[in-house]
């Protein structure tokens, strides 16, 4: 039998409540929402940082979960897909997501939204090159991106109405 | 996830004292564990083969930017990010801005850290070449001291590093005065965006009446280590960067760089591309 | 707007179908609307529109369930433990110390209860090897165990002594039988296409043009790596859940595999993210594996691949060489062309032999030419097994083909859109294959467009300008393609697909069909028909999981079908229930909503359900030989004209593409947003199979297996596609729909090929042209 270390508790806060859960020191805090917290919206598609599938917000910050290790999570306030519409109510990025097409097969929208809802918290107005740099860090294999962009580029003008409002 | 994640042990200590104690108590027992952008690489691939480390992240002696008269210092603890919102850094230090910018995706530069890219030592690293070519110093600190250290010679070999076991990086300084400065940065990867380096390029110059006065190159991912291409250097510094001038630097730059075939490029293509930039370079400072 | 014309209607009466007083008898197929009449369903309350994606909520929203997120009660997991060797004998496995095997569930081929196979075209692919491994990676043992961290260290214990045989890594030694590692002369399949009399045309001809052209592997790179949970006893048969596009292909692998009979055999599919071919066939593989390991435990298995595993182990693009030799007049009149393709197929068969049938039919492209012969096959490796592939085999060609013309006009000194539009096929003519066209062919309108809406003449005369001077070389080229869509010949005859509906009390409409929703919109065009036909709100339709328990099989969801065969088949199955209804005298031709949901209830209430299930029938005149492989190969085609602009940074071969215009004409689009988005990212893979995904090969094994070194374009890495349709409604098809799944990766490559063409003045002949490749290619013009 290979030699283990105990586990450890981690205490954070995950879309605006309070989790506490067990877990290995180094294990993935990708792994600790989809299994210990049960959020199967974010999610695996490569383990190593590339195709940012796994994407989540950290104090703010767009990061990968799949290179977090959950000990370094500890009194971290993290979002997820889960915690992107409020209720029943989409975002306007998730809305204009459904409506532009943004979302094919969906296994990189979850991630695809955080960095654009990132993107969006930094940038209310991006050029088009600042929103491509916004998402470079997310792969799509189904839309060739031009419906993401589109999608992104809708959410603007929505906000923008809305704030006008 | 390949790894046998019960095997790795993880601890963060409260202060850099208490780190860099921990790390001179079990001489090579603890390593350091920044933003884990290169080691949670690693151990998911199954290919981390230490197993006990020390979460550095939020030492706050680690972080922040401080200027001086006339240097800045930078944290270890310094990410990309931060390189790239930091305006005295654009200002003074474009190339380092620029090849934070130029690091994997707005995710990983918000966790990859200056501290971790020199202490992961890959040849492919896109800051390096920046800090070399700006005549970078590390301030390296242990629980019996600290010193300082040029950055160039500080990779010994391929990821060699002069650092003690018991030792950290704890700041990166970078003399001031770049003013008159041309600054000239190329990185050609796989692709636009997310890309690890086939070559990359910085060089800095400072021109006297049509002449190169004083000048620095660095690249990336033509030898063993970032390389400071000092041979180069020699064949332009003080003179008028002719066609000819040029050429001759172009083969003191074959003779300086050993670029190797891997799984990415060629030893040819990295070859003729170090030398194609080498040429921008050179145009770009004569304009 | 339901039309319903006398002819039909006639019919109907003469072959007594409306009996609406009679009760169904449960299990009776009511079809009283014959399937393949000449005339279609033109509506416009929801074909032609954007019609939100039915599943696109849970999917913004994170809720959409794929396998990984899937948990069963007293689940655990298994792992794969793969040759590491291309070709050897197993003499030993042995496992290794520190790790308590008694734990474990071990699985080996012995273990198989049925044949150690996984059943598709034949049956020569194991599902675990035995006593050879014919490719490495290959699976050999499985493990499973509660715990997914002690599994790797368990699997790295797992150590096999294999004694090597001679491997055969390339398609050209395969050919040339350095070693026979695949029945008795390494070559899967072999086809010959005739036409006219070529022996006798070169005398005739002007100019002979010859070239060699290489494509290369490609990773489907899904973003969701395979994955299976499976359940199996003895007493309770097989269910396998997970991410696949051919449900009833994973049941008959399973079938074969267990020896079970069918109805103890279940496959659902999860919501899946992205095939591309790519869950065509392997699926099986993993679905056995899982099962496997379930049998024998007696527990739920996941099985999850990562992405360096699911990378090395599973199913790329055939690579491909062709051989074109081409005898034109000096006006540029096709005579004669002679196309030697060849296909590189892996270990094992899979399914090259139909990637093989389908690059050679289109290997001559939409052009007409009196005197053609293709010769193709395709052979063995000592690789992982090659498979499906969006393009599956028309990619390989048409790449050679469209780049072959270019260079063909610049033998001759005419522009190539000159030299297409002199041979561009009309209603009338013949294709290769000897297929007579029945469509208005439309390619010069095509081409005119194309070439207008990317500015083709304007750039490419300011590009000669500019270039002289520039170490920015810029260039556009095109690509003019055709893409059959559903199976060749008599393949959609044989798949003799089916699909069903049925309503509820409350007037609920269920879509029971095999078809799989990964992303390119079956969910929502199947909804959309059906609430077309039925003049309902898409609301009122629900398309029920594909589970081959409930569900009939509909034919795997390839091959540009979906829409087009099966959709056709649920625009018939609504069209059945509303006869149903109107023949019960329940509806009259115009109704509402609310009054179509009153006469769903008082049908059930008098005859106990209203369904319908629907079988394709093969249009009676369509005729294929495939003894002498001739004939009408396709039902119908989607024509296309791709013009790329793309710019060279010669100082460091890098290319980028900077604008792309893509017409096409696809019968009727259904959902604008969704057609777009098929062709938006067939291009993107398009991009990537030209410029950037490489496969790195070392000794049989794909060496660049992470997403680090296998480079697929990134947001920064693709323009702005523009994308523009045309429309001929296809009469076959649902409201009009031709199929154009798989169109956007024939053109793309070689219109990028031509566009470096044009920049560059290099000849571009084989693909992915990374930078490295370009670069000695300019060098050695240089020299």
């Amino acid at each position: 039998m290979p030699d283990s270390q105990g586990k450890i508790r981690v205490q954070c806060e995950v879309n605006g409540k309070a989790v506490s859960f067990e877990a290995y020191p180094m294990e993935r805090l990708l792994d600790a929402l989809r299994v210990q917290m049960e959020l199967t919206g974010t999610k695996e598609g490569c383990g190593e940082g590339e195709c940012g599938a796994c994407s989540i917000e950290m104090d703010g910050s767009l990061v990968n979960s799949c290179l977090i290790p959950v000990l370094q999570a500890e009194g971290a306030k993290i979002r997820t897909i889960e915690g992107v519409a409020h209720s029943a109510q989409l975002s306007a990025l998730q809305q204009a997501f459904l409506t532009h097409g943004g979302a094919q097969c969906g296994i990189c929208t979850p991630g695809m939204i955080l960095a654009a809802t990132n993107l969006l918290a930094r940038n209310k107005n991006p050029t088009d090159d600042e929103i491509r740099e916004g998402l470079s860090g997310n792969l799509c294999r189904c839309t060739g991106y031009t419906k993401i962009f589109e999608s992104v580029v809708e959410a603007c003008h929505t906000r923008k109405r809305e704030q006008d409002a | 996830m390949r790894a046998f994640v019960p095997g790795y042990h993880m601890e963060t200590p409260p202060t850099l004292a208490a780190a860099l104690q921990r790390m001179a108590s079990e001489p090579s027992g603890w390593k350091p564990f920044a933003g884990g952008t290169d080691l949670m690489v690693l151990l998911e691939a199954g290919k981390l083969p230490h197993r006990k480390f020390l979460s550095i992240w939020k030492i706050p002696d680690l972080r922040g930017i401080a200027a001086s008269s006339t240097h800045v210092a930078l944290g270890a603890l310094t990410t990309y990010s931060e390189v790239r919102r930091d305006e005295l850094l654009g200002r003074e230090f474009p190339l380092l801005a620029r090849a934070a910018a130029e690091t994997g995706s707005i995710a990983t530069q918000n966790r990859g850290t200056l501290g971790g890219n020199i202490a992961n030592a890959s040849p492919a690293a896109d800051t390096p070449p920046a800090l070399l070519v700006y005549d970078a110093e590390l301030e390296l600190v242990s629980a019996n001291g600290t010193r300082v250290v040029p950055f160039h010679g500080f990779w010994k070999g391929y990821k060699q590093l002069s650092l003690h076991e018991d030792e950290l990086i704890r700041t990166i300084r970078l003399p001031r005065g770049t003013h008159g400065w041309t600054h000239f940065y190329r990185k050609v990867g796989t692709r636009r965006a997310q890309a690890i380096s086939k070559v990359c390029f910085a060089g800095t110059a400072r021109m006297e009446g049509g002449k190169i006065a004083d000048l620095r190159i660095s690249l990336g991912s033509v030898a063993p280590v970032v390389l400071r291409a000092t041979e180069t250097e020699r064949a332009l510094r003080g003179a008028r960067p002719t066609p000819m001038v040029i050429r001759a630097a172009q083969e003191a730059l074959a003779r300086e760089i050993v670029p190797i075939n891997d799984i990415r490029s060629t030893a040819h293509y990295r070859l003729r591309v170090a030398q194609n930039l080498l040429a921008e370079f050179c145009e770009t400072i004569s304009a | 707007m339901l039309l319903l014309c006398a002819r039909e209607f006639f019919s109907l009466l003469a072959s007594g179908d409306l009996d609406g007083e009679r009760p169904p008898v449960s299990g009776e197929q009511r079809q009283g609307v014959p399937y393949n009449d000449s005339q279609i369903i033109m509506g416009n309350l929801h074909i032609g529109k954007s019609v939100l994606r039915k599943e696109g909520r849970e999917k913004v929203t994170g809720r959409a369930r794929y396998v990984d997120d899937i948990k069963l009660p007293g689940m655990i997991h298994g792992v794969t433990a793969r040759s590491p060797m291309a070709r050897g004998k197993i003499r030993e496995i042995r496992f290794g110390s520190g790790i308590p095997w008694d734990e474990f569930t071990i699985v080996t081929a012995k273990d198989i209860p049925g044949k150690n196979c996984i059943a598709l075209l034949i049956e020569d692919q194991p599902c675990l090897a035995d006593s050879v491994v014919n490719h490495p990676e290959e699976a050999v043992v499985l493990l499973a165990h509660p715990d997914k961290y002690l599994l790797e260290e368990a699997r790295r214990a797992v150590h096999f002594d294999i004694e090597p045989l001679p491997a055969v890594f390339t398609l050209e030694d395969s050919l040339a039988q350095t070693q026979i590692i695949w029945g008795e002369d390494n070559v899967f399949k072999t086809y010959q296409v005739e036409q006219g009399n070529i022996d006798s045309a070169w005398s005739s001809a002007d100019f002979v043009v010859e070239g060699e052209y290489e494509t290369g592997a490609q990773e489907q790179l899904y973003i969701e790596p395979q994955g299976m949970i499976a359940q199996a006893s003895r007493s309770d048969g097989v269910t396998v859940w997970g991410s696949l596009q051919c449900p009833h292909y994973v049941h008959k692998a399973l079938v074969r595999l267990f020896g079970l009979p069918k109805e103890r055999v279940r496959v659902v599919q999860t919501e899946t993210g992205g095939g591309f071919g790519g869950k065509e066939e392997y699926p099986s593989m993993i679905a056995g594996h899982a099962a496997l390991l379930a049998w024998k435990s007696g527990k739920p298995v996941k099985m999850i691949y990562d992405r360096a595993e699911d990378m090395a182990a599973t199913t790329k693009r055939h690579p491909s060489r062709t051989r074109h030799r081409t005898g034109v007049t000096r006006d540029g009149k096709l005579l004669a062309m002679e196309i030697d393709f060849t296909l590189d197929g892996g270990a094992y068969e899979t399914l090259s032999p139909v990637v093989l049938s389908r690059g050679t039919i289109h290997a001559a492209g939409p052009y007409s030419c009196p005197n053609v012969r293709i010769r193709s096959r395709a052979v063995a490796t000592n690789t992982p097994p090659q498979g499906a592939f969006r393009g599956f085999g028309a990619p390989q060609s048409v790449f050679a083909l469209e780049r072959h013309l270019d260079r063909v006009a610049e033998a001759i000194g005419i522009s190539p859109e000159e030299l297409r539009r002199r041979n561009f096929v009309r209603e009338g003519a013949t294709l290769s294959v000897g297929q007579v066209v029945q469509e208005k062919v439309q390619m010069g309108k095509l081409l005119d467009r194309a070439l207008e809406l990317s500015g083709y003449h304007e750039k490419r005369a300011r590009f000669a300008r500019e270039n002289q001077n520039n170490v920015i070389k810029r260039g556009i080229g095109f690509a003019s393609f055709l893409h059959g869509a559903g199976f060749t010949g008599s393949g959609e005859e044989y798949l003799a697909s089916e699909a069903s509906m049925r309503v509820s009390q409350e007037g609920k409409v269920q879509v029971l069909a095999g078809s799989t929703e990964m992303g390119q919109g079956t969910n929502t065009v199947f909804a959309q028909i059906a609430a077309e036909a039925l003049k309902l709100d898409c609301e009122q339709i629900e398309i029920l999981q594909p589970d081959t328990s409930l569900v009939p099989n509909s034919g795997p969801t390839v091959a540009s079908r979906t829409t087009m065969i099966v959709g056709k088949l649920v625009e018939t199955a609504a069209l059945t229930i509303q006869k149903s209804l109107s023949d019960a005298g329940l509806i009259r031709s115009e109704y509402t909503q609310a009054e179509f949901q009153n006469a769903c209830r008082q049908y059930i209430e008098r005859f106990g359900e209203l369904k319908a299930l629907v079988k394709y029938q093969h249009p009676k005149d369509l005729h294929w030989d495939d003894q002498h492989y001739r004939g009408d190969a396709y039902g119908a085609y989607a024509w296309a004209v791709y013009v790329v602009e793309v710019s060279v940074d010669m100082r460091t071969a890098e290319v980028r593409v900077e604008d792309f215009v893509a017409v096409q004409e696809v019968g009727k689009v259904i959902n604008p947003v969704l057609a777009a988005g098929q062709i938006e990212g067939g291009v993107a893979q398009g991009i990537g199979y030209a410029l950037y995904e490489n496969v790195v090969w070392q000794d049989g094994r794909m060496a660049n297996g992470q997403m680090t070194n296998y480079i697929m374009p990134t947001t920064m890495d693709v323009p702005k596609i523009r994308v523009y349709f045309e429309e001929l409604p296809y009469a076959r098809g649902p409201a009009g729909a031709k199929g154009i799944g798989e169109l956007p990766l024939d053109g793309t490559a070689p219109a990028i090929a031509n566009a470096i063409a044009s920049a560059t003045g290099i000849d571009v002949k084989a693909i992915p042209l990374t930078p490295e490749k370009l670069m000695e290619l300019l060098e050695k013009r240089h020299a």
